[in-house]
């Protein structure tokens, strides 16, 4: 029989906000242990809890990214459970009132086309972090209450690879966003990850499985590989799926159980008394809206439409949100574009991964690489002058013009200099002037040769062509 | 100037401005009061004398460098709910051992500011739960008129306090009745402002839809004083409400009439089993408001006979998750377990008491899965249909005028075994909370047995202007208020 993996991913996102979801504490990474609390975020007798206006600003601008239809009328309820991670021992969040409804991701697979669709994005709070040393455990509450939204897709994966593009496509356009970092490392954004297997053909889905708390996008397509594998196996062998919670191990490449279903909480959700419900306006969602950023797809057409790049270009070009402003800041320097775009492919690129730092991070700028471009248009330096330029500017910074002019990078346009080098190529190089005249414009190139390396690279090609071409011709 | 203890804070603030005496003064005597009764009254838990002097030299300071305010000096009992920075807030609960409050309420923040001396903590049913303060973990307060009884509850400590001139004013919290009910078992007046009325930022909560901090004192003029001084939108609080806030206890004159105004009286508050000598007063009460002039129309409060079931769902699904917190971890009582769980389960049923757990038991029930629906969920449109009651009556009238409890104080134990009886006893205070309006308890007379009766004077959403002026208007033309239990 043949079997189909149905995958959902549940994936929390912490929102890019300076204070927390409920109180006015620093949401900070890496400050000392139980520095940005207070009575809220500790849970203290009497404190309460006030929403973050920038945090649901966030999230609704995060649904319209994704083509979610914003609630007019959410409201916030609590999720019960006791555990050391949660102050209050329940969790402020939307259970049946969620700030964003519906959405999808549109993305390729594999060359494919594919649209994902959304349940859902609702806003939260994040979790104290818990470390279990061998002298008991340690909590610390600087990330309890932290701003937190989870993006609940439907079930519409079925493999790995489709979970791989949703999450890559998901990340992109939130960081594209300003919504997150999207920093995996701080744990920016982990996933739920349901799976599922069917025989095909099936339409009711079967049982589901729940790996909790995946950060890492190559975990999870293991988790889901070994997953899918793992039930059709049970399938196979006449036993049932259970349903229940597992946890992946990296290191086994296995999932595991954790929980099943009849141990599973009950959550007791109940409306969250000491908020108001959230209403947001036809105008405020339009304010919104105007404000939200350009996104890599409409990015990607925009540099092949406006800025007549090749597709291949604009793709290698968006990948990365901060390589993009950057190329973006360059090109409102100068209109050679095509240029930037094979200097930020070409040299930035491999500078980038020699020396491991992010073009944002070196000292090249926006306007500087504009002016290389325009340096090479207007024939003032040659392109190997050009890479040299770029490795300078982006290792010790500098006015592009002052480097070329202390360096000597300028290319040799003067006539009189070039006019003795082609008069000495083709006095000394009679085989290929006879060529060229018996009908072979190529061997031209030698004799072009020459004269480059005398100018130590410096004279124009152009120029020099049409210097030879002038004496080889009268 | 003798017993400054017994005096009003509108009589003292004239008597601090006049500069006939000293905030130390008054505190010096308020000690005093507390050292000679308190060991047959318990209504205080801790009192730090040392900081109640310092707060009130630095008071007088103050005044004489100018600073004015009818509560600058004033000593005031806080019950043990509310977070004053520094001291203790047991909510007498057992589980709350040893905490120190790391910061002040709102409420508390704005009388610091006003000046106002924080004297000590007052005894109240553990974390609210309870209409006799028996449910204490520490002690058992008793009635200031006759110690053999309750004071009420769950503010008994503020209001016997109050009563036995043991404090000028207390602050209390009612969440069904907490201030009403103890104020007038005590002979006090209490004030439960509008749900938004006065930020919730720093009590402890019970029940967060139900909640109001307010004043016992000794005169209606007095909770005005207290009420304008911590209403008002908070930004701690978002269910306090933007609104100016009147300047009620200016309101208050001596034009004592009543003319023009028009009191409901609903026949539903009038029970079954409601004692005759209560519903005697209540009924002079009324005629007494129409003499100075009022007009009394019959109203209709339908759903009121709902109010305790949906009550009791209502408070105890909210407790069953405020009260999740207090486990061990953080503050307070911890008894270690092999893991969180044991550790969260021993220290609760080392820390909470019986009456709390049964509560907390309860509310985790009716949010139970498969429960919700039938009981959560119909609780609240209960709920609805008593705030539309309310509504509907207060077109037709100005305020309603209603019984505060069914019987004066009963005696200490006799109810502690049924606790369904005592939670009967809130049938004409919860209706109150659960339509989120105002209700005042005025002093209207006294049992034969020497016990007080309290007068409710019902009010809607912010209307607490309406129910001081009749409030006002009665006290000060009756002297019910005037009359001093014997300790």
């Amino acid at each position: 029989m043949k079997y189909e993996a149905c995958i959902g991913l549940e994936t929390h996102v912490m929102q890019k906000t300076r204070t927390k979801m409920f109180c006015g504490c620093k949401h900070e990474y890496g400050a000392a242990p139980n520095t940005n609390v207070c009575p809220v975020c500790l849970g203290y007798p009497g404190a309460l809890p006030v929403f973050n206006a920038k945090a649901i600003e966030l999230c609704c601008k995060a649904g319209l990214l994704l083509g979610c239809k914003i609630n007019p009328h959410s409201k916030w309820d609590r999720k019960n459970y006791f555990y050391p991670d949660m102050s209050k021992n329940y969790q402020i969040t939307q259970a049946d009132q969620p700030l964003c409804l519906g959405g999808q991701i549109v993305t390729e697979v594999n060359g494919e086309l594919k649209t994902f669709t959304l349940e859902r994005i609702h806003q939260e709070e994040n979790a104290a972090k818990n470390t279990h040393a061998a002298s008991g455990s340690l909590i610390d509450y600087n990330r309890a209450g932290t701003a937190l939204m989870e993006i609940v897709s439907t079930p519409c994966m079925h493999s790995a690879d489709d979970a791989f593009a949703y999450i890559q496509a998901l990340k992109l356009i939130m960081e594209y966003g300003g919504i997150s970092d999207c920093d995996l490392e701080k744990g920016h954004m982990r996933s739920d990850v349901n799976v599922s297997v069917r025989p095909v053909g099936q339409e009711k889905l079967g049982a589901k499985v729940e790996i909790k708390n995946m950060n890492s996008p190559s975990f999870i397509v293991e988790a889901i590989k070994y997953e899918i594998e793992r039930q059709i196996e049970v399938i196979e062998n006449g036993g049932k799926v259970v349903q229940e919670t597992r946890g992946y191990d990296s290191d086994r490449g296995e999932t595991f159980s954790q929980r099943t279903k009849e141990d599973a909480h009950d959550y007791r959700y109940f409306p969250e008394p000491d908020l108001l419900p959230v209403e947001i306006s036809a105008a405020q969602i339009a304010q919104w809206k105007s404000e939200l950023p350009e996104l890599p797809v409409q990015r990607r057409e925009r540099y092949v439409k406006e800025l007549g790049l090749p597709d291949y270009d604009a793709k290698v070009l968006t990948a990365e949100k901060s390589t993009s402003d950057f190329f973006d800041a360059a090109c409102k320097k100068t209109k050679q574009y095509k240029l930037v775009s094979n200097y930020m492919m070409g040299k930035v690129a491999s500078l980038v991964t020699e020396k491991s730092i992010r073009v944002v991070e070196s000292k090249l700028t926006p306007d500087a690489l504009a002016q290389v471009a325009d340096l090479v248009s207007g024939g003032t330096i040659g392109s190997s002058a050009a890479n040299e330029l770029i490795e300078i500017l982006f290792t010790a910074g500098g006015d592009p013009k002052a480097v070329v002019e202390a360096k000597g990078m300028a290319q040799v346009n003067d006539d009189s200099a070039l006019e003795k080098w082609a008069e000495e190529a083709i006095a000394g190089n009679t085989k290929a002037v006879a060529d060229y005249k018996a009908g072979n414009p190529a061997s031209i190139n030698s004799l072009m040769g020459y004269v480059m390396k005398q100018s130590k690279g410096k004279a124009n090609p152009p120029a020099v062509i049409a210097m030879l071409k002038k004496k080889l011709d009268a | 100037m003798a017993n400054l203890n017994t005096k009003t804070i509108s009589e003292l603030s004239d008597l601090l401005e006049q500069g006939k005496c000293t905030s130390v003064e008054i505190v010096n005597d308020v000690l005093a009061a507390i050292d000679a009764r308190d060991g047959k009254i318990n209504a205080y838990l801790t009192l730090d004398r040392a900081s109640a002097l310092k707060q009130a030299e630095a008071a007088d300071k103050a005044r004489a460098a100018g600073k004015k305010g009818a509560l600058l000096g004033i000593p005031l009992a806080i019950k043990d709910l509310l977070n004053v920075k520094g001291q203790p807030c047991t909510c007498s609960s057992k589980i709350l051992e040893g905490y120190i409050a790391p910061y002040d309420a709102t409420a508390i923040a704005k009388l610091r500011e006003a000046g106002a001396v924080f004297l000590g903590r007052v005894n109240m049913d553990e974390f609210a739960m309870g209409s006799s303060t028996e449910s204490s973990a520490f002690k058992k307060t008793r009635n200031p008129w006759n110690t053999d009884h309750v004071p009420g509850g769950s503010s008994g400590g503020s209001a016997a306090s109050v009563a036995a001139d043991e404090a000028v004013a207390a602050l209390g919290s009612d969440t069904g009745g907490s201030i009403r009910q103890p104020a007038a078992f005590c002979g006090c007046v209490g004030l439960k402002p509008t749900y938004g009325m006065i930020s919730r930022y720093g009590l402890t909560a019970f029940a967060s839809s139900l909640d109001q901090i307010g004043p016992i004192t000794k005169t209606v003029k007095d909770s005005a004083i207290l009420l304008e001084a911590m209403a008002g939108k908070d930004e701690m609080d978002s269910t306090s409400i933007d609104l100016p806030v009147p300047n009620f206890a200016k309101e208050l004159t001596d034009d004592h009439s009543l003319k023009g105004m028009k009191l409901g009286l609903p026949n539903e508050y009038f029970v079954d089993g409601m004692d005759t000598e209560v519903a005697t007063a209540v009924w002079n009460a009324k005629k007494h408001c129409q003499e100075l002039g009022a007009e009394i129309v019959n109203i209709s409060l339908p759903h009121s006979k709902y109010a305790i079931a949906v009550y009791y769902i209502i408070a105890t699904a909210e407790a069953s998750a405020n009260l999740a917190r207090f486990d061990g971890i953080r503050y307070g009582l911890r008894k270690d377990g092999a893991d969180p769980i044991e550790l969260y389960g021993k220290t609760r049923a080392a820390g909470f008491g019986p009456e709390v757990k049964r509560r907390i038991i309860l509310g985790t029930y009716v949010l139970s899965s498969g429960y919700y629906d039938a009981y959560y969920l119909r609780a609240q449109k209960v709920r609805t249909l008593i705030r539309n009651d309310f509504t509907a009556a207060f077109k037709q009238c100005d305020a309603i005028l209603a019984p505060v409890t069914p019987t004066p104080a009963y005696k200490i134990g006799e109810k502690t075994n049924d606790p369904l009886k005592m939670y009967l006893d809130d049938i004409l205070t919860t209706p109150v909370n659960l339509a989120g309006i105002c209700g005042l308890s005025v002093p209207c007379g006294f049992s034969k047995a020497g016990l007080p009766i309290g007068l409710q004077i019902l009010g809607d959403s912010f209307k607490e202007a309406n129910i001081l002026k009749i409030g006002h208007a009665y006290e000060q033309t009756t002297d019910w208020h005037r009359q001093k239990p014997r300790i």
